[in-house]
């Protein structure tokens, strides 16, 4: 029965035009009270094997994944569902979502001062400390909250929250309950007069999660509390940002079972100015693996979200070797600069010449022994002990990336950045000892000439070049777009640089895309090669594939 | 007539899954989101600097209003962003638009917003989104995503993507909004 619903699915989406004409006939405007929108996503792939890149033979030979949101408002009250679909999910993704289900439903009321939802919700603390529920579909990221909210703002600038509910697992939810209370007091909506040129936000919350304990090695937290404060002073052109959280101790099979505490730290601070912007973030994360299943793996059942201080690279070749914050422990900085020349000055040209400059770098952290008789991160002991300034000696990883983007002419726009990194993969992609820390080199340049106005050839040559690894890459990419319907693109990845020969892949990929208001539509075929593809910084790992790609999207 | 007949009884089968109930649903809310009139709906979001503030209570003097989704990391955004921020003056000028950037950076990179939007040398106006409220009450499946919306605060026109000239089409609609022209 299963294999006729995407048939359904299919059929339903080319009559969908069609439906739009029926229904402006027989449905008068406000025949239903209210409004209902949302929207719509499909990925559909037939997979070719092709083992000498590494891609599999599927049985199946095609692969879906897809979902449609449906809300509906009426004044205060609004209600909406996902259904998502996966027949079964495309390769790189987790196969626990496989099947068909309603997992994320709704219903909300809100006034000016309260906001009571029943059902699943997002929502964070803070900047995700101690709490983050969230979802990016680019990479099957979901742990929304099925439960309870309330937002309350008793005075203007007073604004409280509370949640109780279980976290997302696959189709289904975690055994954990959380639950937590955030209040936040902003000064310039509360006095408005006293407060009109410097803001302050004061806010903290607390997270508790109950898992019962079922352990017969140890004597387990059934109840882990963690706690978060933060500060925020924004005045003209400065912005100075901190959040501390601690988090009691939660033995769990991220931590390999130690009783230590956890504590994170993140600390930003921003100047900018019409034309120049900077800004420096610094962190350190001491064992904040946090979530609803002390067994859980992987991006399961995650409570907190810690985000990584580094760029998110978007040239393919730069985006190689993205960083991903390590909960157990790390220690980062990151600096950035953004610049223009004004327009008109002999060095920034007629429209001005933006220049982006970023660094980071990231360590772990300095751990010793809780005595002579432990080793450090031993299971069933305090694990280890930590110095909040204390570095440890392992890079995890470095960047220092600059972007410089001109428009020379009406016709003709160039943008060109280098990059210089270290990624150190076994800690990154927890390997253990097998690779090592990988050192290269990325250049890009961007170009785009506008043929006619609306008709545009885009090329973007890209290398990048390392000895560890798969070696050097290169990759070439030529984007023809016609506004505001169509474009194709045809683009090469090539590792030139393989140690081994007979490993040196051309990875060559076509596309042609419609689109059309809310919709678009885009059909590829080619190579895609294994790597880790990350949307908004979070990442996950794709397995070399080869074959017929079609991405559909609609927002209605 | 056999076939016809297998065919009512699948039909009804499936049905009877949930998954159909809510494709029904999902096909009545595409055809009667079209044939309806669409509002800005009602969520928080935050200004760069700290305020709370509800997005119903966007108004531009009952002038047309670009609200335009995009994130730091997003490529075509910046480029969408720098190419209006060429003619953006002018448009300011002929239509009184206002055009409102919604960053929906998440807090790896929402101290970088204003940063990034002074450091660029934009103009807009600038909310932050980063819970995903407003996104997802519009049906942002991706960034960048541009809604027009007219003088009566009716969202009239909305696009995806990026690519060189869209924002040339932009302005053709955008001029006969400010006239209180229909686009449909």
């Amino acid at each position: 029965m299963n294999s006729r619903i995407p048939l359904t699915f299919l059929l339903v989406l080319f009559l969908l035009p069609s439906i739009k004409l029926y229904s402006q006939s027989i449905l008068p405007q406000g025949f239903i009270p209210g409004e209902v929108h949302g929207n719509f996503q499909s990925d559909l792939q037939y997979y070719n094997s092709d083992t000498s890149i590494g891609a599999p033979e599927v049985p199946e030979k095609v692969l879906m994944r897809g979902f449609a949101n449906i809300n509906y408002t009426l004044g205060n009250f609004s209600a909406g569902l996902r259904y998502e679909s996966y027949l079964a999910t495309l390769q790189g993704f987790d196969s626990r979502y496989d099947g068909n289900a309603i997992p994320y439903r709704y219903a909300t009321y809100q006034n000016e001062k309260l906001n009571v939802t029943v059902g699943s919700f997002y929502e964070q603390f803070g900047n995700g400390l101690i709490f983050r529920s969230y979802e990016q579909w680019g990479l099957g990221y979901d742990n929304a909250m099925d439960g309870i909210r309330l937002k309350y703002e008793p005075l203007k600038g007073v604004y409280l929250k509370g949640v109780i509910g279980k976290l997302r697992k696959f189709m289904g939810s975690g055994p954990g309950v959380v639950r937590g209370l955030d209040l936040e007091f902003s000064l310039a909506d509360m006095f408005d007069s006293l407060f009109n040129k410097t803001n302050i936000i004061i806010g903290g919350g607390m997270i508790s999660k109950y898992q019962s304990d079922q352990n017969s090695t140890y004597n387990l937290p059934e109840n882990v509390a963690a706690f978060a404060g933060r500060l925020n002073i924004i005045s003209g052109k400065f912005n100075i940002g901190a959040e501390y959280a601690y988090k009691i101790n939660d033995p769990s099979a991220a931590n390999s079972y130690i009783y230590k505490d956890g504590e994170s730290f993140l600390f930003t601070a921003s100047y900018s100015t019409k034309g120049l912007g900077i800004l420096l973030t610094a962190k350190r994360v001491d064992n904040m693996d946090f979530r609803s299943d002390r067994a859980a793996a992987g991006s399961e059942l995650n409570i907190n979200y810690i985000p990584a201080i580094t760029k998110v690279h978007t040239y393919s070749l730069a985006a190689y070797y993205p960083y991903a914050t390590q909960p157990l422990g790390e220690m980062g900085l990151q600096g950035d600069i953004i610049y223009k020349i004004k327009k008109g000055s002999p060095l920034g040209g007629k429209y001005g010449t933006s220049i982006l400059v970023n660094y980071s770098t990231v360590f772990g952290i300095k751990r010793t022994a809780v005595n002579d008789t432990t080793a450090i991160g031993e299971s069933g002991t305090l694990g280890y002990k930590s110095n909040f300034f204390d570095i440890g000696d392992t890079k995890y990883f470095e960047d220092l990336n600059i972007n410089i983007s001109r428009k020379f002419s009406k016709k003709f726009k160039a943008a060109v950045s280098f990059m210089y990194f270290e990624y150190n993969k076994d800690v990154i992609q927890g390997f253990g000892n097998q690779y090592g820390t990988i050192y290269g080199n990325v250049a890009v340049a961007d170009l785009t000439f506008k043929l006619k106005p609306k008709n545009t050839i885009r090329v973007e040559l890209q290398n990048l070049y390392t000895k560890q690894d798969d070696g050097s890459w290169g990759m070439m990419l030529v984007e023809y777009t016609i506004a505001p319907h169509w474009f194709v693109a045809a683009f090469d990845e090539y590792n030139y640089g393989n140690k081994k020969s007979n490993k040196r892949f051309h990875y060559f990929t076509a596309q042609v895309g419609y689109k059309n208001k809310g919709n678009t539509f885009t059909l590829g075929y080619g190579r895609q090669r294994a790597g880790i593809f990350c949307v908004g910084g979070v990442c996950r790992n794709v397995p070399a594939s080869n074959g017929v790609t079609l991405a559909i999207t609609s927002s209605f | 007539m056999r076939f016809k007949a297998d065919l009512l009884f699948s039909t009804i089968h499936i049905m009877k899954k949930a998954g159909l109930i809510a494709l029904a649903i999902f096909v009545f809310g595409y055809a009667y989101s079209q044939s309806s009139v669409r509002k800005i709906p009602s969520v928080n979001v935050k200004t760069l600097d700290g305020r709370t503030v509800n997005t119903s209570g966007i108004s531009n003097g009952g002038k047309p209003i670009i609200i335009s989704f995009w994130a730091t990391w997003c490529k075509p955004c910046i480029r969408e962003l720098d190419a209006i921020a060429d003619v953006y003056e002018d448009w300011v000028e002929e239509t009184g638009v206002q055009l409102i950037a919604v960053s929906i950076d998440d807090t790896r990179n929402t101290a970088k917003v204003a940063p990034f939007i002074n450091g660029k040398g934009w103009e807009y106006k600038t909310l932050l989104d980063p819970n995903g409220d407003f996104k997802r009450a519009l049906g942002v499946n991706m960034v960048p995503h541009t809604f027009l919306v007219n003088g009566k605060k009716e969202i009239v026109w909305q696009h995806t993507t990026y690519a060189d000239g869209d924002e040339d089409v932009l302005y053709e609609l955008l001029v006969k909004v400010a006239k209180g022209e229909s686009i449909k």
